[in-house]
């Protein structure tokens, strides 16, 4: 089996999509899959009152942490140590795996168990330990899934959603070592052998590597919210343990996860409370592991975190409703964002965090239907994000043009700025479009246009433009009655 | 570069360049009066459960059923009972007790080997159970909280056996979450280590089929032990 995975190639947006999309497979799997998220998660948010008040809250306290960052920092740092966990900072993936690196060698091990983590994915800490010669083996089933088959993961919540069961098998079956006869694609059965497969893993393994969904800075508590209880495992069995953050995720108070425990789980798994939530404090004496270390990730964070789009971006607590109500994600799967954070909030997060140029096509990866934004439990308004994103992508391109005057889009855009200022123009190029669609009009659709119009119409039909505008037929009717048409007038 | 369990930490600079690049982009919204700042945030959400009693005990026997885990529920003395009747339907050889469980708990429980809590991984792992009580119990969500106090036993106690028995008294059942981290809040400062169990460990990873029973004990029971 590969420890890590390969060197992921990451095609521009585009080009991954549009291969992403003659994936029946997968279309159909994701399909599956986000539905019944969806109407679950659905359910279990609408069975609590408080819903929008908790959502609030989440913003408002996430608001206050990042505004006062460093501060919290700070604090979390004293919290942490005073408990007997050290601290460990790191500007840059480089850094953070150049921490592991070194804590991972001092304890000679050749292996170590990980808890699923996006922020060790996001700075490819598996390729970085297996440059020392140890192996990173991913324990929660999903990642295990992954990693056997050498992909990466898809989804935020679900890595391995792009795989069924029958897939499933037949990688267990060959990773494993098992007769083809002894293992049927039951989930329960591939679920068993998964166990079987790790417990020794778990037993015998003296170093763990962790994210952490928060870290509390007044009391020092990380907190690792899971299903499998291979994070118990994780966090309790070994020797030493390393968790590795991203700055942003750290909470003022203890009770802040009031708030967080109710809104994390339902909008991410939809369920009441995931089955385990582990929260640590430095070193216990006697219980679990005997040596804590935290490292501090920026990576991009500390630059995001200096405008007010950024701000807004980094209150996501990865719960992953977003991805599951998108009609773009359900279509063109994880992969497809050429990140580990893929979705709405990937589409938003991954310019910001990463060099823009790369991902300069995600902010367009959306559809504007605002699905993602009535879910987001910290209320991060995506669509508003996109829109501004899309506004930056659009003068970069104007700073890069060598020509003075702007692209044949801006010349365009700026007609369609002129028109629709004044009704007068509006309504004499609607009156000009209607004439001119004619030759267009096949059976009541619009099929292709002419031109530059054509990679528009490509991709979609369009209706032609109806005959009458709801204008032309007020006034109408307002004519027909005597200029006693009801209504007041407004006809600014 | 040094490979010294000392060496690891980034130089001094790594750390006061990332609290600088914090700071400076936070210039201009950062509140003089962090404290004043954080009390302002509004929680207009629900804080103090408004169920009976009886309806609250209800709802976390509810919960719990919906996970998939069996309540027992009873009072006094009945406790051993349901304790004994648990064990000898799971033919149960050996399980493990933490110090400070009451005796009277399994004063009816006969032929069990008692494993201790602080026995090594692989101990644990042969042990049949485990039984403990556990810190507070929230009926909205059908949670147990084990906070590493008397008769909950170290963490490795109540995740490395198949099966887990837990008692939880009437009195320990809030109604919310909120009330649970209220509860919890002396435990959280002193630093003790807290394990939330909503049902037993699950996964949906292969095609969102829910799983029960995957790392963690593949069995949860609980004892509703009322008037207590």
């Amino acid at each position: 089996m590969s420890a890590t995975g390969p060197e992921r190639v990451e095609l521009p947006y585009l080009q991954a999509a549009s291969e992403a999309l003659q994936d029946a497979q997968q279309r159909r799997n994701l399909a599956n899959a986000t539905t019944t998220i969806r109407a679950k998660r659905a359910a279990v948010t609408a069975e609590m009152s408080d819903w929008e008040g908790l959502r609030s809250a989440g913003k408002a306290i996430k608001a206050h942490a990042l505004a006062n960052l460093g501060h919290y920092l700070e604090r979390l740092e004293a919290s942490v140590t005073a408990a007997g966990g050290r601290v460990h900072w790191a500007r840059d993936a480089v850094e953070a795996n150049a921490v592991v690196r070194a804590l991972v060698r001092a304890t000679g091990t050749r292996e170590v168990i990980k808890v699923k983590s996006m922020t060790t994915d996001e700075i490819g800490l598996n390729r970085a330990l297996a440059e020392d010669g140890v192996q990173a083996i991913e324990t929660d089933l999903a990642e295990l899934i992954v990693q056997l088959a050498g992909e990466a993961p898809s989804h935020i919540l679900v890595p391995a959603i792009h795989k069924n069961r029958a897939e499933i098998r037949s990688l267990f079956v060959r990773a494993f070592g098992l007769a083809p006869e002894a293992l049927s694609d039951d989930p329960a059965e591939l679920a068993g052998a998964a166990r079987r497969y790790l417990r020794e893993r778990f037993l015998a393994t003296g170093v763990a590597v962790s994210g952490a969904n928060f870290a509390v800075a007044e009391t020092g508590s990380v907190i690792v919210v899971e299903s499998e209880g291979n994070g118990r495992m994780c966090t309790t069995l070994p020797h030493t343990l390393i968790s590795v953050m991203g700055i942003e995720k750290v909470l003022p108070r203890w009770r802040d996860l009031e708030v967080f425990l109710q809104l994390l789980p339902r909008s991410s798994t939809a369920e009441r409370m995931n089955p385990y939530t582990s929260v640590w404090t430095g070193v216990h004496a006697g219980d679990g592991p005997q040596a804590f270390h935290l490292v501090l990730l920026d990576n991009g964070r500390s630059r995001t975190l200096a405008d007010e789009i950024g701000r807004e971006t980094l209150r996501c607590i990865r719960c992953s409703a977003c991805l599951n109500v998108c009609p773009v994600y359900e279509r063109v799967g994880g992969h497809a964002y050429g990140s580990v954070y893929p979705g709405p909030i990937g589409a938003i997060l991954n310019p910001q965090l990463r060099d823009v140029r790369r991902d300069e096509a995600l902010p367009y990866a959306s559809t504007l239907c605002g699905a993602c934004f009535e879910v987001c439990p910290v209320a991060i308004d995506i669509p508003r994000i996109l829109v501004e994103l899309r506004h930056r992508t659009v003068q970069r391109t104007r700073e890069r043009s060598p020509l003075p005057v702007g692209s044949a889009e801006d010349a365009a855009m700026n007609a369609a700025a002129r028109v629709f200022a004044d009704h007068r123009r509006f309504e004499a190029a609607q009156r000009l479009a209607r004439w001119g669609q004619a030759p267009f009009v096949r059976r009541g659709v619009i099929r292709s246009l002419p031109g530059p119009l054509a990679g528009w119409s490509a991709v979609r039909d369009l209706r032609p433009l109806p005959r009458q505008t709801f204008r032309e037929w007020w006034r109408s009717r307002e004519a027909a009655a005597g200029g006693h048409g009801g209504g007041s007038g407004d006809d600014a | 570069m040094d490979t010294g369990e000392g060496a690891a930490t980034m130089p001094e600079d790594a750390r006061s360049a990332l609290l600088a690049a914090v700071r400076s982009a936070t210039d201009a919204v950062r509140d003089a009066d962090v404290d004043g700042a954080y009390e302002e945030v509004a929680r207009d959400y629900r804080r103090h459960g408004e169920a009976s009693v009886e309806a609250r005990l209800e709802l976390l026997c509810e919960r719990l059923a919906d996970y998939g885990v069996r309540v027992t529920r009873t009072s006094g003395g009945g406790v051993a009972n349901a304790v004994a009747a648990w064990a000898a339907e799971r033919t149960v050889r050996s399980w493990v007790v933490p110090p400070g469980l009451p005796d009277a708990w399994l004063a009816r429980t006969r032929d069990v080997d008692v494993v201790p809590d602080d026995a090594d991984p692989r101990a644990l792992d042969a042990a049949d159970a485990v039984v403990t009580g556990c810190a507070v119990a929230v009926a909205e969500t059908g949670s147990i909280v084990l906070d590493a106090g008397p008769g909950q036993g170290r963490r490795a106690a109540t995740l490395v056996p198949d099966a887990h028995l837990c008692v939880v008294r009437a009195s320990q059942v809030v109604e919310l979450v909120p009330e649970a981290i209220d509860v919890l809040t002396a435990a959280a400062r002193s630093g003790r280590p807290l394990t939330w169990v909503s049902g037993p460990s699950a996964t949906s990873d292969i095609e969102l089929v829910r799983v029960a029973g995957v790392h963690g004990p593949r069995t949860l029971a609980v004892v509703l032990l009322e008037g207590a």
